[in-house]
């Protein structure tokens, strides 16, 4: 197995594994790996020699800037391609029910900047004016009420990063690999830090009656998406949101108003929320019958599959980059459970013979993006990377096989398999299954 | 913020030192536990537009009925440049055929082989369809056309009609066919070392 370098701060102190049987297997090889890649270090560092021209003095020092960049910032301009996409070879026959994908290959950390991400519409963006917007809760409640923006405004603010991640993710791993990128793949998947008032606060305010177990909530879109929600959850951690990373919801993330259940589908997080009823079963709407329900081998469904099993992917090097040189490599990725934090993350670049842990960027926060990473050393030779997440109830992501195994190829959502790049001696990585 | 009203700045001065003078006397804290009182009481009767939601059991179907026949005519205006003749073949989803297909490698999901309830129909056809014009249809032309799509599927004659007492009754051929969340089905293995791959 080619070597690992020992990613700095490593030691005892960050095993996040509660099972400490599990360490020791890995732990010496990693620790040898890290020393053949020191030696070759060594040499390469010897005495330096300069190589190229001296270093100029650029236009942009010898001349002032442009003023202050304005009433709202935008991304330097050689970062142009760091932008949303459909997914490669798709053309959605209806542009407002379709989807935008974040381009996981090419942002940093854990939280995804606002105009990156990602998108599902199912019947367009619409503008909605905040003053006339109404969230509306009533049925098997006490008191019946309306509120405005500013209403909700008066609430005690609640912030909380979270991951959300739309149920069909990663659906096209169901088929046969195609040579597609992370962002293609994974990239209905982001991580923002969302503001807005508990749920339960305003559950308080009407008054829940005794018989009530489920909500509907509604958006005020196009579609009047619908979908029905536990009681429990509305009580437990949803929140009524209606600012992302600092600033109120972009239009295309629900604005003025969006639900949002940590750790669950991304359609459930219905969007220009407008109303929510109190009732005693759930609705059965179109969103979780036709749509959003998992179609078994034996022709039954899973329904109310609401909670995202325990997922990661490489998100460097991923899908159609190329590896300009041999030798050192950062292996970069992101993990996520809706269950609750990422425990550790293995990395493998022999196809899952032989794993390492990579190291967690922290804090590593609840149902929320966890960045990780192993330094590499490249032979040049033929490798397949994949990382395996565990989060901390102990929930190991499965194979792709698992997954088919149990539950054939034709149940469209919550693919949570383990991901293989396969990098080829050209550097080219491609998406592949093992 | 643009929702918050703009005030001249005396007056604003002026509500400053109100504000101090009655946190000082009045001001309290808020116990958790307590509602704020925040929010307006709203009727059903103001709600009528937005509550048409129709659950399972068919509470909440509006008075009116409509018929097969009825409902193809509105299909063949409305509907069909997407869906396609005979709810088949259109550039939109399916939206009749597939039965007994559902446990097969090729399956096919419709409201007749697939949904499990005939109140999903009214219900989302009532606020999503048709997709150029939502919400634009009334409630005999919601029962007409689920009636003429019900009727694609094998489950209405075609002398079939609709109404508030007969839909729910409608027995869907997948009415069984959907059990609650009953994972973890599948369970990842934690092998570090000479591990077979794919396992
Ligand atoms: C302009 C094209 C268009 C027209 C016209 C149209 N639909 Fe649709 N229909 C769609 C699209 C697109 C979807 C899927 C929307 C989504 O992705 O959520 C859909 C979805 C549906 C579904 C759900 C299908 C499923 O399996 O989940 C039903 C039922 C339906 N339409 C019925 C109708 C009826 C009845 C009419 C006529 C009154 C109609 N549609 C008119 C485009 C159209």
């Amino acid at each position: 197995m080619p070597p690992y370098l020992p990613p700095p701060g490593l030691d005892a102190g960050t095993d996040l594994v509660a099972d400490k049987s599990a360490k020791p297997p890995g732990r010496r090889r990693f620790l040898q790996g890290g020393a053949v890649l020191a030696g070759a270090a060594a040499t390469l560092a010897g005495p330096a020699r300069a190589v190229g021209e001296a270093l100029p003095v650029p236009a942009w020092t010898r001349s002032q800037g442009r003023p202050a960049a304005g009433p709202y910032g935008q991304p330097s301009g050689f970062e142009g391609r760091v932008i949303r996409r459909v997914r490669e070879g798709a053309q959605p026959t209806f542009p407002t029910a379709a989807s935008s994908l974040t381009p996981l290959a090419d942002i940093f950390g854990t939280i995804t900047p606002n105009g990156l991400v990602f998108e599902r519409h199912h019947a367009g963006i619409p503008d909605i004016d905040p003053e006339q917007h109404r969230l509306v809760i009533h049925g098997l409640v006490e008191r019946p009420l309306s509120f405005s923006l500013n209403d909700l405004l008066r609430f005690p603010a609640v912030s909380r990063v979270h991951f959300l991640e739309c149920a069909g993710n990663s659906g096209s791993e169901w088929r046969p690999a195609r040579k597609l990128t992370v962002q293609s793949l994974h990239g209905l998947l982001s991580c923002c830090e969302w503001t807005g008032v508990s749920l339960g606060t305003l559950l308080q305010e009407v008054g829940v009656a005794p018989e009530a177990k489920w909500l509907l909530a509604e958006g005020a879109d196009a579609a009047a998406m619908t979908r029905s929600v536990p009681l429990d959850k509305a009580l437990d951690d949803a929140l009524i949101v209606y600012a992302q990373n600092g600033e109120m919801l972009r239009p295309e993330q629900g604005y003025p108003l969006r639900l949002l259940l940590p750790g669950w589908e991304g359609n459930i997080n219905v969007k220009w929320l407008r109303r929510l009823k109190l009732g005693t079963a759930p609705w059965q709407s179109r969103q979780e019958t036709s749509k959003y329900t998992d179609l078994l081998p034996d022709g039954t469904s899973r329904q109310f599959s609401f909670v995202l099993d325990v997922k990661s992917v490489i998100t460097g090097p991923s899908g159609g980059q190329i590896l300009k040189s041999r030798g050192r490599q950062q292996i970069t990725g992101l993990a996520w459970s809706g269950h609750g934090r990422i425990r550790r993350v293995d990395v493998s670049i022999d196809g899952g013979r032989n794993w390492e842990e990579a190291v967690l960027q922290t804090p590593v926060l609840d149902r929320a993006l966890t960045r990780f990473s192993l330094p590499w050393l490249w032979d040049g030779g033929p490798a397949v990377l994949q990382s395996r997440a565990v989060d901390s109830h102990g929930n190991v992501q499965p194979t792709r096989s698992q997954l088919i195994a149990a539950r054939g190829t034709e149940s469209a959502y919550h693919y949570n398999g383990i991901q293989s790049w396969q990098v080829l001696p050209s550097g080219e990585v491609h998406n592949v299954h093992v | 913020m643009s929702m918050f009203e703009r005030k001249p700045l005396a007056a604003l001065v002026g509500a400053l030192a109100l504000s101090a003078v009655l946190s000082a006397c009045h001001s309290q804290p808020v116990r958790s536990g307590q509602p704020l009182g925040l929010g307006t009481p709203v009727a059903a009767a103001q709600l009528a537009a937005w509550d048409i939601d129709i659950d399972a059991d068919g509470r909440g179907l509006p008075p009116g009925s409509g018929t097969v026949a009825a409902g193809q005519r509105i299909y063949e205006t409305r509907c069909i440049a997407c869906h396609g003749v005979g709810g088949q073949n259109g550039i939109a989803d399916r939206l009749a055929g597939g039965q007994g297909s559902l446990a097969t490698k090729t399956p096919v999901r419709t409201v007749g082989s697939f949904w499990p309830y005939a109140t999903t129909l009214f219900d989302y056809v009532r606020r999503a369809m048709p997709f150029d014009s939502p919400q634009s249809l009334a409630p005999d032309e919601v029962y007409a056309v689920s009636a003429y799509v019900l009727h694609l599927n094998g489950l209405l004659p075609a002398d079939g009609r609709l109404d508030a007492a007969s839909l729910p009754r409608i027995v869907m051929p997948n009415r069984d066919g959907f059990k609650v969340d009953d994972r973890p089905d599948v369970v990842g293995t934690r092998c570090m070392k000479d591990c077979v791959p794919g396992s």
